[in-house]
């Protein structure tokens, strides 16, 4: 009995949402095996505690995205009763790819999991929870945040193994440089706007209080449709992202069902409004009555104080 | 050659999902509707058949409910539509059967779907589709166009917007992007309600869905939230910043 994990990576090194899959994994009992695609973090995976054994598989196919060539060089080597990969977009494509290749049945985007196997995810973007049982060998792709990561002290052996696909989409240009903030789907604070915010200019003063918290910055649907300089990546709701981080800043957002059900479920929500009767209010935490302009100066005066202690 | 686009109906994004006896109560669903990225996956295969290249053929799987997006598909400018009922519980080895199917059948070499669906958020047909038929794949797509025969799309790739040449056949899912979605005039409504929809069943297509792999055993609404604490005026935002330390725990 085997669980394979497949490794996320981020700028060469390993994703420190693959340390939470492996603590997944590793609550599960089974031995475990770590495929690092493009051998991306393998050194570091082998050290994660309760790692048997990492595949670093490295190839030419590796070095821009191509799902259909990744999961046709991963797949031969992807094997055992669970396969588990992280549920970001690449994470969710390829899984999905390798679970078609091989015929077994693939479930996205699991908050927890018990052996058997039981899993539990939101549907309708968090409007309701599922709870199903899957007939194994089956894969299965995990949230960002939603299991204790697995400590470090392993020294699993890394096997490298070469391999030769050819490609089918080929990269021309990139478009633009991808933010360098962390996104939505992954950070454990986040800071909202809506339209309330007024301008995409004042979106600054969110920023700078999500420097300082080492957070990530999402918006409203209505702010992202408003605005050309609000990019979709930013928007948390149903036809955004469904994020559940520990903290849940949302500043002029009045809260439509389509953004409550994407961010409900956040453990503690901070809600700024200057309309008493907003929406938001209904699922915040602590809820501040006040304009952003008047809120934001003291918040970020007081956040500043408080973590240079 | 043609255009095949994968639409699934969901209950509109603006619905309330209530739960009756451990399932989702579709009975209380007031609008059911092509789910939304699936309507950029219909516009930009339209742009396509607009630029020269084949027919599109709308293909969704589900009740008989779900004829209603073909024909909104139809008013739109989709020249044949095949709807495959199912019920709904069905796993994801068996919906791709079952679409990988309906796509041979088409002869279609360019498959189009929305990235995830807005009721399950998956996003596991349109990669799964790629792999079982040996289609390329892109995900994410905003853009595909084609020009002296090279189809390239505009993807949100892994580090940010980039342009991609991509051999056909291929899947491609869709984000939304900046294309305006077209809404029917009155005579493309009129054209679609007489448009013919072929009606399948899986075993028309060979495939058996009696075994499902995966079960659902229940649905149940996200847990009440407790009445948070209120507060009237940015004086409060230091007591604020307190409790956020003292009582969430969370900076």
């Amino acid at each position: 009995m085997v669980t394979t994990v497949i490794s996320e990576s981020s700028n060469g090194s390993l994703h420190p949402v693959s340390a939470q899959i492996v603590g997944a994994a590793a609550s599960l009992g089974e031995a475990i095996t770590v495929v690092c695609p493009g051998g991306f973090g393998s050194s570091e995976a082998a050290q994660l505690s309760g790692v048997t054994k990492v595949i670093s598989v490295e190839g030419g196919c590796f070095e821009t995205y191509d799902c259909l060539a990744w999961s046709k060089a991963l797949s031969p080597l992807v094997d055992g009763t669970l396969i588990l990969s992280s549920s970001s977009a690449i994470g969710r494509e390829l899984i999905a790819s390798i679970a078609a290749a091989k015929g077994i049945p693939v479930v996205q985007d699991v908050t927890g999991l018990t052996s058997g196997f039981s899993a539990t995810r939101s549907i309708f973007s968090g409007k309701a929870i599922e709870e199903v049982s899957i007939s194994a060998p089956c894969a299965i792709s995990l949230r960002a945040n939603s299991f204790e990561p697995a400590g470090s002290g392993g020294s699993a052996e890394i096997t490298t193994i070469d391999v030769s696909q050819e490609v089918s989409v080929a990269v021309k240009k990139a478009l633009m440089k991808a933010s360098e903030r962390l996104d939505v789907s992954e950070a454990d604070i986040i800071i909202s706007g809506g339209r309330g915010m007024g301008d995409p200019a004042n979106f600054s003063n969110l920023n700078e209080i999500a420097d300082l918290l080492g957070a990530a910055v999402g918006a409203s649907r209505a702010a992202v449709d408003t605005w050309d300089d609000i990019p979709h990546s930013m928007q948390v709701g149903q036809t955004g992202k469904t994020v559940t981080p520990s903290l849940y800043i949302a500043v002029g957002i009045s809260g439509a069902i389509q953004h409550l059900a994407g961010m409900r479920s956040s453990k503690f929500i901070l809600a700024i409004n200057k309309d008493p009767e907003a929406p938001i209010f209904g699922v915040a935490d602590y809820g501040i009555v006040s304009t952003w302009e008047e809120a934001l100066p003291p918040l970020k005066e007081h956040l500043s104080e408080l973590l240079s202690n | 050659m043609g255009v095949a686009v994968l639409l699934k109906q969901v209950p509109d994004t603006t619905s309330k999902i209530s739960i009756s006896g451990e399932r989702v109560d579709e009975s209380s669903v007031t609008k059911w509707s092509i789910s939304p990225y699936d309507e950029y996956a219909l516009e930009n295969a339209i742009k396509l058949k607009e630029g020269g290249y084949g027919d599109v053929v709308a293909i969704t799987c589900g009740p008989p409910r779900a004829s209603k997006c073909l024909t909104e598909a139809a008013a739109v400018g989709a020249d044949r539509l095949i709807h495959i009922v199912t019920d709904s519980s069905l796993d994801s080895i068996q919906i791709q059967s079952i679409l990988s199917a309906a796509v041979k059948e088409s002869e279609c070499e360019i498959v189009m779907c929305g990235k995830q669906a807005a009721d399950t958020n998956s996003g596991s047909t349109g990669p799964g589709l790629s792999s079982s038929l040996g289609y390329s794949f892109v995900g994410a797509a905003t853009r595909v166009s084609m020009e002296g025969g090279i189809v390239s799309a505009t993807r949100l790739g892994p580090s940010g917007p980039e342009e991609v040449e991509v051999r056909v056949p291929c899947v491609f899912t869709f984000d939304k992007g900046d294309s305006e979605l077209r809404r029917p005039n009155v005579r493309g409504i009129m054209m679609a309600k007489k448009k013919q929809i072929d009606t399948l069943t899986p075993e028309d297509l060979g495939v058996d869905t009696s075994i499902s792999k995966v079960i659902i055993e229940s649905h149940s609404s996200p847990p009440e939230k407790q009445p948070g604490q209120k507060f009237v005026g940015s004086e409060s935002v230091p007591e604020v910043v307190n409790k956020l330390r003292e009582e969430a725990n969370v900076i």
